[in-house]
């Protein structure tokens, strides 16, 4: 079994076109992670306990289990609670919800170092417990935790292999796909991690210079 | 929905052999490729480099597909998909392992180093008797949380044929297609045993929290 580049570059346009759905997923999901991830953290906040405990245990039940399962948990249960959506967006969906457990406590670490005194100081001027947390808290707690939000957005990427167990076209499945027509899994399956492995390399040398741009800032 | 526990626990003993299995191939491949890096010499540096890099860069699944469909049509023989599984998970582990450790020895005050060379120590005993016993209560925490990664990651095993809570489930759902009793359970079994070796790793961190020299 040799390499063959003629097929290598018959099959990269189909892959290509599976990398498009790929950074979709990862885009979608991770939007969906990070507006997610801002409310949980915000409930957490709240004085109930009852809410705290509900969620930090929700929390902690979608961190310790499989990403694979929950995929196929909702890709089989909401059809048949009359919830009929295509596989991508089932898969963006499970994707955005595991990764706000991920995101929430990121935000959380975020918000406890804002001092209390910027909560005191905002009450002092009158500020609604809403407007002091979306004017003055987030602001200040954004920047510390871009790095770690981009540390998530790479895990949730090289996890987007995943969707393609509930039949959604990304990277992964083509390959399999190719593979398993062509009997050669050698090329595809090198090709889709080759591209993987730039895609990380560059995303984390972004993160890299991010991370430096606001250190010096501030 | 009863009957499908007994299949399911058979499923979660698998799991907990791919899981094993891949945690003493990460120890393994993390404390090789630390001793690597750390070792000064360009040679054995940047094949660790390369080797962490490849494995944190790209994704378990595409790993272990790798390993099972494109490397038997290379090698002359065909690993079975047990092997295959614990070796790419923990070669996987490792890599971030690997990350974690050398984390935890550079966070060691250099000044412990110097102070090992000063009273005139081996390399050996240095890192043995004086780095790691400090390194290591900074290592039990990360180290849990990258365990319980792997007990997840152990889920793509189902994938490959082999037969853990994953691939239970898959066969249990398409033969009685009660999909949410299934799955929901699977869930479950997973999350017990994540709490049970999240249980585990807080004791090794009380059973480690007070070397000879520790910050406080």
């Amino acid at each position: 079994m040799t390499w063959d580049w003629k097929l290598v570059w018959h099959i990269l346009p189909m892959i290509l076109r599976g990398m498009v759905i790929t950074i979709e997923a990862t885009v979608l999901g991770m939007l969906l992670a990070l507006v997610l991830g801002l409310i949980w953290a915000g409930l957490l906040l709240l004085p109930n306990r009852c809410i705290f405990w509900t969620m930090r245990a929700v929390i902690e039940f979608i961190r310790d289990t499989p990403l694979l399962i929950q995929l196929f948990f909702c890709y089989y249960v909401l059809p048949e609670i009359g919830i009929t959506i295509p596989a991508l967006v089932t898969g963006i969906a499970v994707l955005g919800i595991n990764y706000s457990a991920y995101t929430a406590e990121v935000y959380r670490a975020g918000l406890q170092n804002i001092p209390s005194g910027q909560w005191d100081a905002s009450k002092a001027l009158n500020f609604t417990p809403w407007q002091t947390f979306i004017r003055i808290i987030v602001p200040q707690a954004l920047p510390p935790i871009v790095p770690a939000m981009g540390n998530n957005l790479i895990a949730m990427f090289k996890d987007t292999p995943l969707l393609s167990t509930i039949t959604v076209m990304e990277m992964l499945n083509r390959a399999m796909i190719i593979g398993d027509k062509t009997f050669h899994y050698l090329e595809p399956l090198t090709i889709v991690g080759v591209l993987f492995l730039l895609m990380s390399l560059l995303a984390s040398g972004m993160i890299g210079i991010t991370q430096r741009t606001l250190l010096v800032r501030r | 929905m009863l009957h499908i526990v007994p299949t399911l626990l058979r499923g979660a003993l698998v799991t907990g052999e791919v899981t094993g299995g891949a945690i003493i191939v990460a120890s393994v491949s993390a404390s090789c490729a630390v001793a690597m890096r750390l070792s000064g010499l360009a040679a054995l540096d940047w094949p660790a480099r390369v080797y962490i890099e490849l494995f944190r860069g790209t994704s378990a699944l595409i790993q272990l597909f790798w390993v099972f469909y494109a490397l038997p049509l290379i090698l002359p023989f065909r690993p079975t998909p047990m092997a295959a599984a614990i070796a790419v998970l923990g070669l996987n582990g490792g890599a971030y392992g690997a990350e974690i450790l050398r984390g935890a020895i550079l966070a060691v005050p250099k000044g412990q180093q110097d102070a090992a060379i000063a009273l005139n120590f081996t390399p050996i005993v240095r890192m043995f008797r004086i780095i790691l016993p400090q390194a290591l209560p900074l290592i039990i925490p990360p180290l849990a949380n990258l365990f319980i990664d792997m007990l997840k990651n152990s889920a793509l095993a189902g994938l490959v044929q082999v037969s853990d809570i994953t691939f239970q489930s898959q066969i249990l759902q398409e033969s009685t297609l009660r999909n949410a009793e299934v799955y929901g359970l699977a869930l479950i079994i997973y999350f017990i045993m994540a709490l049970i070796l999240a249980g585990f790793m807080r004791f090794l961190e009380g059973c480690f929290k007070f070397p000879i020299g520790a910050r406080v």
